[in-house]
C-alpha cells in the first residue's frame, strides 16, 4: 500500500507534467541522488570504482545519446564508437592547446564538436532511413578511425600512435593523469551523467522531443503536420553525439588517461552501446541507465563466477558473453522490445495495485 | 494578390459562407505516366463545408495531397489567400494553417494520445533550444498554455478517460477521433479529412458527423473532406465536387450534383430508382 | 606500357578477387532480403561460422571442447580421426540447415510484423551469438583450412600476361577457382529458382507475401529454405576466404563490406549483388593503389562505406533497384 497516486491529485498542468509524477517515485529519486553523492564516496573502493561504476557512468551517458538518436528519433546509428573517438580527441587536443581551460570546459567543447561532426554524419539520413542510414553511419565508423589512427596532428606525433591525458585539476584535486584518484573521477563522471541526463530529459519531454518521436513513428505525417524533417533529425544527431561526445572525453581523459582510437573507439563499441540502448528499452532514459548498468556489470559478473570462481580460462569466459550477450538482444527484442524500462514500469503498475489486483 | 476575393453567400441554414479562401486552377498531376488528375479547377471558401466525391482510384486522396503539399502537380496552380502558392514541403504548408487527417490514420503510435495531440501545437510553439534544454522560462510556461488548449480539443472530443493511453492500444474509432483532436490542435484556417468515417459503425459514424459539424460551426473552420458515404455527403457538405478518373464531372451543392446527369451515369450508377 | 598502369591493372585483378568474395556474402544477404525483407547482418558471422564447422568436422573436433573440459575437468579434444572434405561439406551443410531452422523456429517466427529496424537489431544480436557459439563450439584460434583447392601464384596468369606487356601479373591460383566457383554457384542458384518446385515457390513470395501465402506456400518452409541456402553461400564463401587467409573472427569484419555492395546493387537484385561486389573490390585496391602516396595506405578500411555514402545521397535505390514512390 505504499506505492501508490491515488489520492496524489495534481492541481495543474506543470504538476501533472513533471518526471515523477508519483511522490514515492520522487523521494526515491532524491534518495537515489544522495546516496550516489554523499554515501557512495565514501564507500567506494578503488576496485569496484574503476570496474563497474566509472565504466557505467560513462557508458549511461553515451547510451542516453544514443537512445535519442534510436530510440526518440528512429535514426539508427553505427558509429558511435566513432564519435566517441571524436570526443576523446577533440578533448585531448583541446587540453593540450589550452592548458589553462578548465576540464569541465574542456569536455563539453569537445561535446560540441563532436555534434558539429555528427551533425556532418547525420546529412545523409535526410534522404535515406532504417539500415542504409546503418550503412553510412558505419562509413563514419571506419574513416574517422581510419583517419584519428593515420594522421599524426591528431595524436600531436606521438611516438607510439596514443593520446595521454595530461593531470588536470578541479577544485584543487585533479581528476585526469595518473594522481586523478577513483573518488574525484566518480564524482566528475557522476556529476556529468546527472546533468546530461537532466538535459535529455529536458529535451525529450517538450517540443523537440515531440518532434523527434513523430519522425520515428511515421516521418511522412510528422511532416505533413509540420514538422521540419530536416532540424528534427540534425537536432536528434546534434544533441546524440554531443552526448555521445562528451561520453567520449570522459572515457579517455578521466577514465582511460591514454586511448589509440582503432582500440579503444572500435566497432564493438558502436555495438556494445547499442546493446545497451535495446537492453534498456528504446526510447527510455531510465533504459540507457538500466542498459548500461546490465552490460557493465553483467560481465564484470559473469566472469568473477566463471574464472575467479570455477577457473575457467578468460577466452572461453569471454566467448560464453559473447553468446549471451547476443542471446539475450534477441529475447529482449522478441519478449519486450521496450526493454528493461518497460519491464520496470510493469512491475510498478503491479504494485500501484498491490494489494488488491483486481 | 489575385482578383480572386467576392463576398461569399448565405446557406440554407443561415451560415454566412466567405470569399475564396483557396482556389485549385488547372491541376494535373502524374506519376510517370500514369495521370491521377487532370485539369482540374475548383474552389474553396471560407467556412464552407466542401466535399470530394468519387470513385475508387478517382484521385481524391492525390488531391487532397496536392493540396496539403505533399504532392506537387504538373501544371496548374493553388492559389491560397489571394496569392499563388509557391512549391512548398509539406511542413511550410501545414505553416499556413492548413491540417490534414489522412485515410489509413496516420498518428504516432509510439507516444500517448495527449502527446500525439500536442504534436498538432507544434507550429504554435516557438520555444528556442537551449530554453527548452533547461526547462526554464519559455518552454515550461509554453507548455503549459498549450496543454491548455489541448485539453480544451480532448473535451471538445470527448476523449478524457484515454488522455494518457498510449495510440497504438486505442481502438479504430478512437484512433481516428484522436487524429481528428491533432488537426484540431493546430487550429488550422483550413482542414482536410480524408474519408474521416471509413470503417466506422453508425454510431461512431453519427458521433463523427457531429463533431465536423461542431467543428465548423464553432471554430468556423473551413473543411474540405472525402467520403464514400453518400448520405455522410450529402448531410454535412455545403457543396460537392465530383471526381472521376482523375477528372473533375462535378461541381455544386449536394442537390444540384444529385441531379447532374453525367454524375449520376458515372457515379451514383443507372440503379437510382 | 607506363609501369604504373600496369601495377594499377595487377591491383584491380587483385581487387577482382576480393569483390568476388564480397559479392558471396552479398548474395546471401540478398535471397534473405528478397524472399522475407530481412536485411540479415549475420550473414557474414554465418560464413564464419560455417568455414569453422568445416574445419572442425575435417578435423574431428570435439565440439564444446574446451568447454566440456572447463565444466568436467576432461581434457578431450580430437576424436582422433579426420573427416574427408568431402563428407565434411555435406556434414557441414546439415549443421547450416539446422542453424536455419533454428532461426525460424526461436527468432523469426516470434518476430514476425516487427519493423524492419528491429529484425535489423535481431540479426545484429543474431551475428553476436553465432559468433559465440562458434568460438565456444571449435576454439577461437586462426585456422588453416584446406580442402584441396591448390594455392599460390598461378604461373598461367603469370606466362599470359607477362607474353602481352613484359610484365608478368601476381594471381593467387585460388582465386582463379573462386571465380569459377562463384559464377557455377550464382548459375545453379538461377537453376534453382527458375526450374524446381521449391524455386518459384521462393520467387512467388519475394514478388508479394500475401499473393503466396493466398496460394498456400507455407512462408515458415520458405523461411528455413532461404536460410539454408544462405548458409550454402555462406560456406562456400567461408571456404574461398579461409582457405586464402585462414579462418579467423576477421572474416566476418571483412563480411560488413556487403553492406555498402548491397546499396551499390539494390537489396533485391542478385546480378546488382555481384556487380557490387566487383566494382567495390576494383574500386578499393584502385584507390588505395593511388591514394597511397597522398594519404598513406589502408584506406581499404573505408573505401567501400565512403563510396556507398555517397553513391546512396545520389541514387538512393542502387545500381539495379526501382525508384519509390511515397505514399501516405
Amino acid at each position: 500500500m505504499l506505492y501508490r497516486e491515488a489520492g496524489d491529485f495534481k492541481t495543474s498542468y506543470a504538476a501533472d507534467n513533471q518526471t515523477f509524477p508519483i511522490r514515492f517515485d520522487r523521494y526515491g529519486y532524491y534518495l537515489v541522488l544522495a546516496f550516489a553523492f554523499l554515501v557512495m564516496p565514501m564507500v567506494i573502493s578503488d576496485y569496484w570504482a574503476n570496474s563497474i561504476v566509472i565504466p557505467f557512468l560513462i557508458y549511461a551517458i553515451a547510451a542516453l545519446g544514443l537512445n535519442i538518436l534510436i530510440g526518440y528519433c528512429g535514426q539508427l546509428s553505427l558509429g558511435t564508437g566513432a564519435f566517441m573517438a571524436v570526443g576523446a580527441y577533440a578533448c585531448y587536443k583541446l587540453m593540450v592547446a589550452m592548458p589553462g581551460l578548465n576540464i569541465v570546459f574542456v569536455v563539453v567543447l569537445a561535446g560540441l564538436v563532436t555534434a558539429a561532426v555528427g551533425t556532418l554524419f547525420g546529412l545523409p539520413s535526410l534522404r535515406i532511413k532504417g539500415f542504409y542510414l546503418a550503412v553510412a553511419t558505419l562509413a563514419a565508423q571506419f574513416f574517422l578511425i581510419w583517419l584519428f589512427t593515420r594522421t599524426p596532428w591528431f595524436f600531436n606525433y606521438s611516438s607510439t600512435g596514443m593520446i595521454s591525458a595530461p593531470t588536470r585539476t578541479l577544485f584543487g584535486y585533479p581528476v585526469t593523469g595518473p594522481s586523478a584518484s577513483a573518488v574525484s573521477v566518480y564524482l566528475v563522471c557522476l556529476s556529468f551523467l546527472v546533468v546530461m541526463a537532466w538535459l535529455a530529459r529536458n529535451l525529450t519531454r517538450g517540443t523537440i522531443g515531440r518532434k523527434w518521436m513523430a519522425i520515428r513513428d511515421m516521418d511522412i505525417a510528422a511532416e505533413i503536420i509540420g514538422v521540419n524533417p530536416m532540424r528534427a533529425k540534425l537536432s536528434a544527431f546534434a544533441v546524440s553525439s554531443f552526448l555521445i561526445g562528451v561520453s567520449g572525453a570522459l572515457f579517455f581523459a578521466v577514465y582511460l588517461g591514454a586511448a589509440e582510437a582503432g582500440e579503444a573507439f572500435g566497432i564493438d563499441k558502436s555495438f556494445l552501446v547499442l546493446f545497451m540502448v535495446i537492453v534498456g528499452g528504446l526510447g527510455s532514459i531510465l533504459g540507457a541507465f538500466l542498459g548500461a548498468a546490465f552490460l557493465i556489470v553483467g560481465p564484470v559478473l559473469l566472469k568473477m563466477l566463471l574464472v575467479n570462481q570455477f577457473d575457467w580460462s578468460s577466452d572461453l569466459a569471454a566467448h560464453l558473453e559473447v553468446m549471451i550477450i547476443g542471446a539475450l538482444i534477441l529475447a529482449f527484442l522478441i519478449i519486450e522490445p521496450h526493454g528493461l524500462a518497460a519491464l520496470w514500469r510493469t512491475i510498478k503498475e503491479k504494485l500501484r495495485l498491490w494489494p488488491f489486483p483486481h | 494578390m489575385l482578383d480572386t476575393q467576392d463576398d461569399g453567400y448565405m446557406t440554407a441554414d443561415g451560415r454566412k459562407i466567405g470569399g475564396v479562401a483557396m482556389e485549385m486552377r488547372n491541376i494535373t498531376l502524374r506519376f510517370g505516366g500514369v495521370v491521377a488528375i487532370k485539369d482540374i479547377s475548383f474552389d474553396i471558401r471560407w467556412g464552407e463545408v466542401r466535399a470530394i466525391i468519387g470513385p475508387n482510384g478517382a484521385g481524391k486522396s492525390s488531391m487532397l495531397n496536392v493540396i496539403s503539399g505533399f504532392y506537387h502537380p504538373q501544371e496548374g496552380e493553388v492559389i491560397y489567400k489571394g496569392y499563388k502558392r509557391p512549391r512548398m514541403r509539406p511542413y511550410e504548408v501545414a505553416r499556413m494553417g492548413i491540417a490534414r487527417t489522412f485515410q489509413n490514420i496516420a498518428l504516432f503510435e509510439g507516444m500517448s494520445v495527449l502527446d500525439n495531440i500536442m504534436t498538432g501545437r507544434l507550429n504554435h510553439m516557438s520555444s528556442g533550444f537551449l530554453s527548452q534544454a533547461m526547462w526554464w522560462g519559455k518552454a515550461a510556461r509554453e507548455e503549459e498554455e498549450n496543454r491548455e488548449k489541448v485539453e480544451k480539443i480532448i473535451d471538445f472530443l470527448e476523449i478524457q478517460h484515454i488522455r494518457k493511453t498510449p495510440v497504438a492500444r486505442l481502438p479504430y474509432g478512437l484512433k481516428k477521433r484522436v487524429e481528428l483532436a491533432r488537426a484540431l490542435a493546430a487550429e488550422p484556417a483550413i482542414l482536410l479529412l480524408d474519408e474521416p468515417m471509413a470503417g466506422m459503425n453508425v454510431e461512431e459514424k453519427e458521433d463523427m458527423c457531429r463533431f465536423v459539424l461542431d467543428v465548423n460551426d464553432e471554430f468556423g473552420t473551413t473543411i474540405v473532406l472525402i467520403e464514400h458515404d453518400m448520405g455522410v455527403v450529402m448531410d454535412l457538405s455545403d457543396r460537392v465536387v465530383v471526381m472521376d478518373y482523375g477528372k473533375k464531372i462535378g461541381d455544386g451543392t449536394p442537390d444540384e450534383v444529385r441531379n447532374d446527369e453525367e454524375v449520376i451515369k458515372a457515379y451514383l450508377g443507372v440503379a437510382h430508382d | 606500357m607506363p609501369d604504373t598502369l600496369l601495377f594499377a591493372m595487377e591491383a584491380a585483378l587483385n581487387g577482382l578477387t576480393a569483390g568476388i568474395m564480397y559479392a558471396l556474402v552479398a548474395l546471401g544477404f540478398v535471397l534473405i532480403f528478397k524472399a522475407s525483407g530481412i536485411f540479415n547482418f549475420s550473414q557474414g558471422v554465418m560464413a564464419l561460422f560455417a568455414a569453422l564447422t568445416l574445419v572442425g568436422f575435417q578435423q574431428g573436433q570435439v565440439p564444446f571442447a574446451h568447454l566440456i573440459n572447463a565444466i568436467f575437468g576432461t581434457r578431450v579434444h580430437h576424436f582422433g580421426w579426420n573427416l574427408p572434405t568431402l563428407l565434411a561439406i555435406p556434414a557441414t551443410v546439415g549443421v547450416m540447415v539446422v542453424f536455419a531452422w533454428a532461426v525460424e523456429r526461436f527468432v523469426l517466427r516470434h518476430l514476425v510484423n516487427q519493423k524492419p529496424i528491429i529484425l535489423f537489431m535481431a540479426t545484429i544480436g543474431l551475428a553476436y551469438f553465432l559468433e559465440g557459439l562458434g568460438d565456444l563450439m571449435w576454439g577461437a584460434e586462426v585456422k588453416r583450412l584446406d580442402v584441396g583447392i591448390p594455392q599460390g601464384m598461378s604461373g598461367a596468369v603469370d606466362d599470359l600476361t607477362f607474353g602481352l606487356f613484359g610484365y608478368g601479373f601476381y594471381m593467387d591460383t585460388l582465386d582463379l577457382y573462386a571465380m569459377v566457383i562463384a559464377a557455377l554457384l550464382v548459375a545453379v542458384l538461377v537453376l534453382f529458382s527458375q526450374y524446381t518446385k521449391e524455386g518459384r515457390a521462393l520467387r512467388a513470395v519475394a514478388d508479394d507475401h500475401q499473393a503466396a501465402l493466398s496460394v498456400g506456400i507455407s512462408l515458415r518452409f520458405i523461411w528455413v529454405l532461404t536460410w539454408s541456402i544462405a548458409g550454402i553461400v555462406a560456406l562456400v564463401a567461408g571456404i574461398m576466404w579461409g582457405a586464402k587467409s585462414g579462418v579467423q573472427f576477421s572474416l566476418s569484419l571483412i563480411a560488413l563490406k556487403a553492406l555498402p555492395v548491397l546499396i551499390l546493387g539494390g537489396f533485391t537484385s542478385i546480378p546488382g549483388a555481384i556487380v557490387g561486389g566487383l566494382i567495390i573490390g576494383v574500386g578499393e585496391k584502385l584507390f588505395d593503389f593511388f591514394m597511397q602516396p597522398i594519404v598513406g595506405g589502408a584506406t581499404e578500411n573505408w573505401f567501400a562505406y565512403m563510396l556507398a555514402l555517397v553513391f546512396l545521397l545520389f541514387r538512393p535505390q542502387g545500381l539495379f533497384g526501382e525508384k519509390i514512390i511515397e505514399r501516405v
